[in-house]
């Protein structure tokens, strides 16, 4: 076998990956760099060239965090980087080689290093109603605003808890859309209980700033805010029509033609599981991530992680983690000495530092709430694509399945068409509490290849080999 | 139902379940199929109940449409292209077209 054909491949192009990439071609690697999306930006910088450059009246809505994006993919185009934009990747290896498709032909990529910068998704929120054509994450209408210039016509209903919920309703009342309802879960106790760490957040006090202003915003645009909100239903019946939640010990309830559902952000452990990798669970905010060492190194000596992947710290956090980690990448295939590292790295740990701060004052105040992780509801669908309900889980549980491994054989939860994404970590929550046990008791699915659906075709006509991989030709339909 | 804020982007005409529909460069194809119409963008092969898309970023698979005769597309995946036919999936994909 050849020498692989680049130092480093880099799986995904949001703010982690643009970032490591760029650090990595001055340092003098052969990078490629694999992405799903026609563009780079990730999801928090989601189409900021195109905006940027020609969708001006949306870059003024979305704002100067967002415009801050086109720095970094400004960058990484103007860089040597083989940049493999619309490639899905589907199998990774331990030994760097990593498997993709552009969905139509399937391609083999061999590289020292693999560096995972695939990021978060949000937390799904299995209330009652929540599959109803209308319901949406707040994330879903932001790519909106962001990729299409789209906002929802008709009044909206935000509920849920974190920052971004704030910043989707600010960013959708500039846009001109009608909000009937910005719903918090967040009560007065979440920000008694975040209080200890406001001193360490001070370092972050940009982003305090920001989010007060936000909240003072809304509520000078006349928004309606309510917190400490629960039993949150979406009523309707081919769509949604309507929410309503307790407060304060009565129901209220709101029309609106879109609800957007936020809980926060968690990162997607499917790539870092398919590849076996320890993951250890978060007791605040209730997620998985991958255990990471020195400067994102993991037990596999080919595999690297930046970014919210490894743990959310935000975008600005990922993009100095990604810097690192590829300086680390750099020093671990000898390209530069540990004292280069040690002279190119103290300004992006400051960065590190800086934007970590406000951390763990957000995961105090926005625990995600019990009745969102494990629904109190039998008839709540957990796992959207089997339509298996919490209530079948929980029989299950008493029936024996001990773990969302062997649920597989009871329910089939997991085994629909997003390979177990959107209910991975309810299930685990909902079998924890049948059975008395800790989350990081009961485990996790196993992923398996392909990450993502292909067709036979796509594997038929596979290039495999060695050397560089051909760019594909700009797509004109099969 | 998704609404564009402006109507100033270059063109794209496909068609939606037959109907012809003028979408926007760079738009995804789900993107342009919710500002088409309202309500469901396909219904499930469990129990045929009604669905949409819902995260528009590739993890819910919620938006699985037949683009240009292929099955089990993701819409949100999928940039609008000049003459792309796009049906909304009722039930299981259909195994005749899929081959």
């Amino acid at each position: 076998m050849s020498a692989p054909a680049y130092d480093i491949a880099i799986i995904g192009a949001g703010p982690a990956g643009m970032a490591a990439a760029h650090e990595a071609v001055n340092v003098g690697l052969k990078v490629v760099i694999i992405d799903e999306q026609a563009a780079p930006g990730g999801q928090i910088y989601r189409d900021v060239e195109r905006v940027a450059m020609e969708r001006r009246h949306d870059l003024d809505v979305l704002g100067a965090d967002y415009k801050y994006g086109y720095g970094l993919v400004d960058g990484l185009q103007a860089s040597s980087v083989t940049h493999l934009a619309g490639h899905t990747v589907w199998q990774i290896e331990r030994n760097g080689t990593v498997w993709c498709s552009d969905g139509k032909i399937a391609k083999q990529v061999d590289a020292k290093r693999v560096l995972l910068a695939t990021g978060a998704m949000e937390r799904p929120v299995p209330v009652p109603g929540w599959t109803l054509p209308g319901v949406m994450t707040a994330g879903a209408a932001q790519i909106l605003m962001k990729s299409a210039g789209m906002i929802p016509d008709g009044p909206i209903a935000i509920c849920g808890s974190g920052p971004l919920l704030l910043l989707i309703a600010d960013q959708l009342v500039r846009a001109g859309a009608k909000i009937a309802v910005v719903a918090e879960t967040t009560s007065f106790t979440d920000y008694l209980r975040a209080a200890p760490h406001l001193l360490r957040a001070l370092k972050g006090a940009d982003y305090l700033r920001k989010g007060i202003a936000m909240r003072r915003r809304l509520k000078t645009s006349g928004v309606r805010i309510v917190s400490g909100i629960s039993d949150l239903r979406i009523t309707g019946s081919d769509k949604a029509e309507g929410v309503s939640y307790r407060v304060g010990g009565s129901v209220k309830s709101f029309a609106a033609e879109t609800v957007l559902l936020h809980q926060g952000v968690v990162p997607n452990t499917q790539a870092t599981r398919q590849l076996r990798l320890e993951h250890i669970w978060h007791e605040q905010q209730h997620y998985w991530y991958p255990k990471t060492g020195q400067n994102g190194s993991t037990e596999a000596e080919a595999i690297y992680i930046a970014g919210d992947g490894a743990g959310i710290n935000g975008a600005r956090a990922a993009e100095a983690a990604g810097r690192l980690t590829a300086l680390e990448i750099a020093c671990s295939l000898g390209k530069i000495s540990r004292a280069d590292f040690d002279l190119k790295s103290p300004p992006w740990f400051s960065e590190l530092d800086h934007h970590q701060s406000v951390r763990p004052l957000l995961d105090a105040m926005f625990p995600p709430p019990k009745e969102i992780l494990n629904p109190p509801d039998d008839a709540t669908l957990v796992c959207r694509c089997e339509e298996i309900t919490a209530g079948d889980v929980r029989k299950a549980a008493k029936l024996g399945a001990p773990g969302p491994n062997q649920l597989k054989a009871f329910l089939r939860a997991g085994m629909g068409p997003c390979q177990g994404r959107m209910c991975g970590l309810t299930v685990t929550e909902v079998l924890a509490a049948a059975h008395g046990k800790s989350p990081a008791d009961i485990g996790a699915y196993r992923i398996r290849p392909p990450l993502k659906p292909l067709s036979l075709a796509e594997l038929a006509d596979m290039e495999t080999g060695d050397g560089d991989v051909t760019l594909a030709s700009p797509s004109s339909g099969p | 139902m998704l609404r564009r804020r402006h109507n100033d982007g270059k063109v794209v005409k496909i068609t939606i379940d037959g109907e012809a529909v003028d979408a926007r460069a760079g738009e995804s194809v789900a993107a342009a199929v919710l500002a088409h119409a309202s309500g469901a963008t396909r219904t499930t092969p469990v129990s045929g109940a009604p669905r949409a898309s819902y995260c528009m970023m590739g993890v819910c698979f919620e938006c699985l449409m037949e683009i240009d005769g292929e099955p089990n597309r993701q819409g949100c995946m999928v940039r609008v292209e000049e003459g792309m036919s796009v049906r909304r999936q009722q039930g299981a994909r259909d195994m005749e077209r899929a081959s």
